[in-house]
């Protein structure tokens, strides 16, 4: 064979490879760009505007952290064809199973309300009234899942994705130093050492990098796409893009707010927003279409998490290929928690404020639980076969988990009581 | 009187749905090792614990 057939031969299979790694991504690429919802990108603008480029490295860890969390969802649908929610009701019992469900549901519910959050107050910048973008968001989604196919949802929910890579132009608009960003961002550090409020800025980061909704949302996504266990490599790299890609988004937040608003302290992104277009219009403009765009993400599948989780234990029809017909209780699910979640922002004196601290604390009694649960699950050999963790695995995913786990109920914690790291003006 | 003969009816057959869900779920599936136990009973301590800071945080802010 002569060196042209050869590379002919090669280019070919890269180019099968190809086109079957666009029909199998998906779902791990919306969950994680998904994960810089309107809250995460709240965080990383005040995290950029506090240390400025200094925890850059903290972010690039993050990103590996989150796939190697997800990655376990992709193999568990893949060889169960079961969500989260039924393999937990499945495998631990009723007690465990409502307890997740329901905590499931209440932590979904208000994670919508601060979606809706972020995307009213992003077009409030331009002049939109509240009213018309939670009708305007509701159609939108309306629209996306009625069109009876789980491909076209995924592909409009990718191109929103794309979007969201509007941060890194932005960034461009603002002239960073490149020489500083990497002088003080990947070397690890802890600017002004290790107080309390640069500790509650690590747990913000994290809790926003890992959501119980994320597991729950890969895992039926992986299932509602069909994806085999022939298709676990495939799903791991979509994965680990979209990982890529999360933290990318990050990063590039933490060089615009550090570059522009380094010392000021900035309490939402939209505010954030505000302050980038004194100086700079076009970045803050950016910021604000990016932070709508993550609070529709974060809304796409945070809303398709808990309805699919309610199918799946109630035995529903419950796939994004059904018709509205053939699945009623599965979109009642979908809509009745976006409609109302988006007309408590619409209250005027709604406690949304409270609403946002209360996530975190209601995140800290699901999250542990779902990692636990998601471990012991990977660790059933009789339900995995051969795709059960590896020794290997459990070494890196149980660190991973034991880590989050304490580090997110200490930022749940220091919800409740403030005062717990010394933290002031922390996001 | 028919309004709440409905609402009734409705509520009959939320809650057997339920129930149906608890005896399709009756027997866990999982094989309950010792770290399986231990980790579901390090479980109900943490979330004991969480929902005692919880109730603690409540009280203080209700008599504050």
């Amino acid at each position: 064979m002569n060196r042209t057939t050869r590379l002919y031969y090669v280019s070919r299979r890269w180019w099968k490879a190809g086109r079957l790694f666009l029909v199998i991504a998906g779902p791990g690429i919306v969950v994680m760009i998904a994960d810089n919802d309107a809250g995460g990108i709240t965080t990383y603008a005040a995290t950029g505007a506090k240390y400025q480029y200094y925890l850059i490295w903290f972010l690039i860890i993050l990103g590996p952290v989150a796939y190697y969390v997800q990655e376990m969802t992709v193999r568990l649908g893949a060889v169960t064809k079961r969500g989260h929610a039924e393999a937990i009701f499945d495998g631990f019992g009723p007690f465990w199973g409502w307890f997740s469900l329901i905590d499931l549901l209440i932590l979904d519910w208000l994670t919508l309300v601060t979606e809706f959050i972020g995307m009213t107050t992003a077009l409030a910048i331009f002049g939109v009234p509240g009213w018309l973008t939670v009708l305007g968001v509701c159609l939108l989604m309306g629209f996306m899942v009625l069109n009876g196919r789980y491909w076209t949802w995924e592909k409009l929910a990718m191109a929103f994705c794309a979007v969201n890579l509007i941060y890194i132009p932005g960034a461009f608009l603002v002239n960073p130093s490149v020489s500083d960003i990497l002088r003080q961002g990947l070397i690890p550090n802890f600017p002004g050492g290790f107080t309390g409020e640069l500790f509650f800025f690590l747990m913000a980061n994290i809790g926003t990098t890992i959501a119980p909704w994320m597991l729950f949302f890969q895992q039926s996504s992986v299932v509602d796409k069909g994806l085999k266990e022939i298709d676990i490599p495939w799903g791991k790299t979509d994965t680990l893009i979209g990982a890529f890609f999360t933290v990318l988004v990050a990063v590039f937040i933490i060089i615009v707010t550090g570059t522009v608003l380094n010392g000021r302290d900035v309490t939402d992104a939209a505010q954030a927003s505000r302050m980038l277009m004194e100086t700079h219009h076009w970045a803050g403009v950016f910021m604000a279409i990016g932070l709508f765009d993550a609070g529709l993400l974060g809304a796409i599948c945070i809303s398709l998490a808990s309805s699919w989780a309610f199918g799946e234990v109630f035995g529903w029809a419950h796939s994004l290929n059904n018709k509205i017909r053939e699945a009623p209780w599965f979109y009642f699910a979908y809509f009745f928690a976006l409609i109302t979640s988006g007309l408590v922002v619409l209250i005027p004196g709604a406690p949304l404020v409270l609403i946002t601290l209360f996530v975190q604390v209601v995140a800290v009694t699901l999250l542990p639980a779902a990692l636990v649960f998601l471990i012991l699950l990977l660790n059933d050999k009789d339900t995995m076969g051969d795709r059960v963790n590896t020794f290997s695995e459990n070494v890196i995913n149980g660190s991973i988990v034991a880590v989050i786990i304490v580090l997110s109920t200490a930022y749940g914690l220091s919800t409740l009581f403030p005062s717990l790291f010394g933290q002031s003006g922390a996001p | 009187m028919n309004i709440f003969h409905a609402i009734g009816g409705v509520l009959a057959d939320q809650i057997e749905a339920v129930r149906a869900v608890n005896r399709r779920f009756a027997k866990p599936r999982l094989t309950m090792s010792p770290a399986a136990q231990r980790s579901l009973l390090g479980l109900r301590i943490y979330l004991l614990v969480l929902v005692g800071l919880l109730a603690y945080k409540f009280v203080t802010v209700v008599t504050q």
